[in-house]
This record gives structure tokens, C-alpha cells and sequence, in this order.
């Protein structure tokens, strides 16, 4: 029962967060929401029963990468943006876009409603505690991809590299 | 559980109200010892040997004007003073100072978020190290917003090279922990000083200090670096910023600034006790009250040697230039961290 209301709670506060980061104005209000949405997101994986999860979350995207995002808008120092008519084509396919992609999420998670069960903290009682389940399957399972991920990333640092120091 | 709740609640306001003493009185020895090292007597006048200056300060504080510039940007300016004090604060929950505690047969342990009962273990929260890297990485905000908010050169300048630092030495300062936790093999810091009990070869405690020296300087060097202390304090630097992100400030909002800078300086020195220091252990002696009283004495005693250091290094140390302070970070810092990473892992997977 509070497990539920909790959930509500925190989803609620998500969603809020990300409907107030397309409704403000201010570059750095949207990214304060995202913030916060960040936020109720790893309250949420708490609820789910996974603390490291949730400590990674805060910590890489609330603590660092969102850090980045608020540091660049200081240092361009953006101000308010100007509200566009927008296109025509964003606001005939957009719209039903978002109705369809909601109404498939919607009837997805009726169909395999069955295939659902509930979890809450303690509910995973892996190893001694789930950072070490986690490990496990990084380390262990899935090494490869876990590596080939993590070329991904370097690569994509070395081409922002090149693009940021080429000489025009 | 009215017990429990009971516990919870006068815990919580023991803890605060020690702590906010703490940083009222650390105010009071910084200017003491930076006094005699130049050579000065520091505050007299305010009670025996100005003891009572925190007091008077805080008196000050609260009853000087509170302004907020008229180009300031409002919900922010009010916003980052009260993220960067509650964070600094947040942080000590997680914080463990010793083993059970029994009074009028209730029994509790020394820590906000540790549980127990009559003999059982203590559970202590899984993450509690992750959840100070956290939670101190959102403090952060508090500083970027605050130089951005005031709408003022100089507080944007310091802002951002606060904003730039923090974000620099917080890898160092994460990966520094990682040898202990290999060693350790837990997140929870009440797991991590257990298994510092105990001696090498009946004399050298088991602290984590001897095997990760090397981690415990990088640590102490990127903390320093985190709380924006000299010789890292080019973000307040008066001599180019008047005082950096919190120019704009006055009144009690500066006195929040102020307050987080100094809570964040005693949870770093809690940390390095915690991880390299052994915690609350330290030799035991003298009747039941003593000896269940002396861990909590010889944990403070610890964080009260790196609260000196701090004053020690401020009155001996100028301030780095600010491409040194990157270069450090970046280049000497964190390949050493990552160095010190490869060859604990090494020996503790050749040793397995």
C-alpha cells in the first residue's frame, strides 16, 4: 500500500518534471526539470529494489551529466527563447504520433500483464546484495558487450575531439 | 516502535545540533590557529578567549540586512543557498561514530540510518558511501546556480570555475575510494571499519591508510579540491573575485554558504576516517562507561586532526594558478588514481 502510493507519488513528480521541461522558457528552468526528473527516477528504481541503480543514477546523470548541461548554458549564458509558431508537419503528425506511440505502450503492457510481477526493496536476495548480482553480469555475462560499449564511448570522445580542434 | 521512533528522532537532533556546534566552533579555531600562525591573537574580546565569537557571529548574521539584487534571478537566488546547506547535511545520516549504544535498555546504534535490536546485528544502509558521493554531487548546484542566479560577473566567473573543478576533481575523488572498497568489498561504511578491526603483526592496526596511502593522499588532495579550501579556493578567490559565487550574497544566505562549506569539510574528515583511519577503533580501557564512550572519542579525535590539517595547509599554503589546479587534476591526479586501481586489483586477485 505505501509501496503503491509512493510509486504514484514519484511518478507523478517525473512526469510533472518532464511536462515543466517543455513549458519553461528559461534554458536553465528545462534543465533544473531534468533534474528533477532524474531525481524521482532513482527514487523509483529505489522502489524497485535496486539502491545501486539508484545511487548511480543521482550520481552520473543528476551529479555529473546534468551538471555539464547547466555549466554550458551559464557559460553561453542563453536567455530566454522566443516561443516559434512551429511547423505545421510537428503539429499534424506530432500530435496522433503521441497518441499512437502511447496507445501501443498502453495495450503492450495489458497483453502481458500476466508476465508482470511486483518487486520491492529486498526482493532480489542475489549474492550478498544486487551491486554484487550486478557486477556479476557485467563482468562475468556480458563482458563482451559491456566492453564494446565502453570502445563505443571512447570513440565517440575522440571524434569530439577532432571536431572541436579542427582548424577552420 | 514508538521506542524506535523515539531513538530516531532525539539521534537526529543529537546529531544535528553536535554538528552545527562543530562547524560554529571550527569558525572559531580556523581564525584561533591562521592567528598564531601569522603571528596574531585572533578573536579576544567575546568571552574567555573569545569563545563565544560563533555566537556573536551568528547574531550578526541574522540581524544584518538580507538583500536580493534587483536583476537576480528570484526562485534561484532563494533556491541555491538552501540546496547547498541541506545537501552538506543530507550526508551525515549515512555517517556511522561507533557500535551500539544501550540506554534504559534500549538499545541503538551510533548512526542515523543504522537499525538494530537486543543483540542482533546492525543493519546498516548498502550504500551508504554511494549515497554521500551522491548527494554531494547535487551540492554542487547550490554553487553553479548560485554565481549564475546573482546575475554578476565576478559571481559567475567563481561559479564556473567552481562548476569546472568540482567536476574535475570528483573522478579523482571517486576513484581514490575504489582500492578500499576492492579490500573491503562493501558499500556500507559500518561494513568497511569492520573489517579494519584487528592488527598487522600485533602492532600496525589494520587501517586502510598502509596498504592505500597512495589513495589516501589523492583523496585528500581532490576533497581539498571539492570544498573549495586553499590551496584549491581559486572559486572564492578574493584577490580576483571579491568573493566569488556567493558576491551577490548577505545576511543569513551567506551564512548558509558558509555553513555548507564548513559541514562538507567535516564529512570529508569523517570519510577519510571511516576509509582509511579505522573509524571508532582505537585502544579501549577503564570502567564500562568509559570504554563504550571512548570509540566516540577516538572518531572525533580523528576528524578533529583533519579539521587541524585543513587550518595547517590554509595558513601555510598560497593559491594555485588556475591551469596548474586542471593540470594536477587531470594529469597527475587521475592517471595515479586509475595506477593505484590496476595494481590493488592485481594483488588482491593474484593473492585470491
Amino acid at each position: 500500500m505505501v509501496h503503491e502510493a509512493l510509486f504514484i507519488f514519484f511518478a507523478l513528480i517525473c512526469v510533472g518534471g518532464a511536462i515543466n521541461l517543455l513549458v519553461q522558457r528559461h534554458p536553465i528552468n528545462s534543465a533544473l526539470s531534468l533534474v528533477v526528473v532524474m531525481g524521482a527516477l532513482s527514487l523509483i528504481y529505489l522502489l524497485l529494489g535496486a539502491e545501486f541503480v539508484a545511487a548511480v543514477q543521482v550520481i552520473v546523470y543528476a551529479g555529473a551529466v546534468m551538471v555539464l548541461f547547466v555549466f554550458v548554458i551559464m557559460l553561453l549564458n542563453a536567455g530566454a527563447e522566443e516561443r516559434s509558431q512551429g511547423s505545421h508537419v510537428a503539429l499534424w503528425v506530432g500530435g496522433p504520433g503521441v497518441l499512437v506511440l502511447a496507445g501501443m505502450i498502453v495495450y503492450l503492457m495489458f497483453r502481458y500483464d500476466r508476465h508482470f510481477t511486483p518487486v520491492s526493496i529486498g526482493s532480489f536476495p542475489a549474492q550478498p546484495d544486487n551491486t554484487h548480482g550486478l557486477a556479476r553480469l557485467l563482468f562475468q555475462k556480458f563482458l563482451l558487450p559491456f566492453e564494446i560499449t565502453s570502445v563505443l564511448i571512447l570513440i565517440a570522445i575522440m571524434g569530439a575531439v577532432v571536431l572541436a580542434r579542427r582548424e577552420s | 516502535m514508538t521506542v524506535f521512533l523515539i531513538a530516531a528522532v532525539v539521534k537526529i537532533l543529537l546529531v544535528v545540533f553536535l554538528l552545527l556546534t562543530g562547524v560554529a566552533y571550527m569558525t572559531w579555531l580556523e581564525r584561533k590557529v591562521v592567528a598564531r600562525i601569522q603571528n596574531r591573537w585572533g578573536p579576544t574580546r567575546v568571552g574567555p578567549f573569545g569563545l563565544l565569537q560563533p555566537l556573536a557571529d551568528g547574531i550578526k548574521f541574522i540581524l544584518k540586512e538580507d538583500m536580493v539584487p534587483d536583476s537576480a534571478h528570484k526562485g534561484l537566488y532563494i533556491l541555491a543557498p538552501a540546496l547547498a546547506l541541506t545537501m552538506s547535511l543530507i550526508s551525515i545520516a549515512v555517517i556511522p561514530f561507533g557500535e551500539n549504544i544501550t540506554v534504559h535498555g534500549t538499545t541503538t546504534a551510533l548512526q542515523i540510518t543504522g537499525v538494530t535490536g537486543q543483540g542482533s546485528p546492525i543493519t546498516d544502509i548498502n550504500i551508504g558511501l554511494l549515497i554521500i558521493l551522491g548527494v554531494t554531487s547535487i551540492g554542487v548546484y547550490g554553487v553553479a546556480l548560485a554565481g549564475w542566479s546573482s546575475n554578476s560577473k565576478y559571481a559567475l566567473l567563481g561559479s564556473l570555475r567552481a562548476g569546472a573543478q568540482m567536476i574535475s576533481y570528483e573522478l579523482a575523488l571517486g576513484l581514490s575510494l575504489v582500492g578500499v572498497l576492492i579490500l573491503s568489498g562493501s558499500f556500507s561504511l559500518r561494513h568497511i571499519v569492520d573489517t579494519q578491526s584487528g592488527s598487522w603483526f600485533g602492532f600496525l592496526p589494520r587501517w586502510y591508510i598502509f596498504p592505500q596511502f597512495i589513495a589516501f593522499f589523492i583523496y585528500l588532495m581532490a576533497a581539498f579540491a571539492e570544498t573549495n579550501r586553499i590551496p584549491f579556493d581559486l572559486p572564492e578567490a578574493e584577490t580576483e573575485l571579491v568573493a566569488g559565487y556567493h558576491t551577490e550574497y548577505s545576511s543569513m544566505k551567506f551564512a548558509m554558504f558558509f555553513m555548507a562549506e564548513y559541514v562538507n569539510m567535516i564529512t570529508v574528515g569523517c570519510l577519510a576516517t571511516l576509509l582509511f583511519f579505522g573509524g571508532w577503533h582505537g585502544p579501549l580501557f577503564g570502567p564500562p562507561l568509559v570504554q563504550s564512550l571512548l570509540p566516540v572519542f577516538w572518531f572525533s579525535l580523528k576528524i578533529f586532526f583533519f579539521m587541524f590539517l585543513y587550518i595547517w595547509i590554509r595558513g601555510t599554503l598560497p593559491r594555485f594558478r588556475y591551469d596548474q589546479l586542471m593540470a594536477f587534476g587531470w594529469k597527475f591526479l587521475l592517471p595515479l588514481a586509475i595506477a593505484n586501481i590496476i595494481v590493488t586489483g592485481l594483488i588482491v586477485a593474484l593473492r585470491a
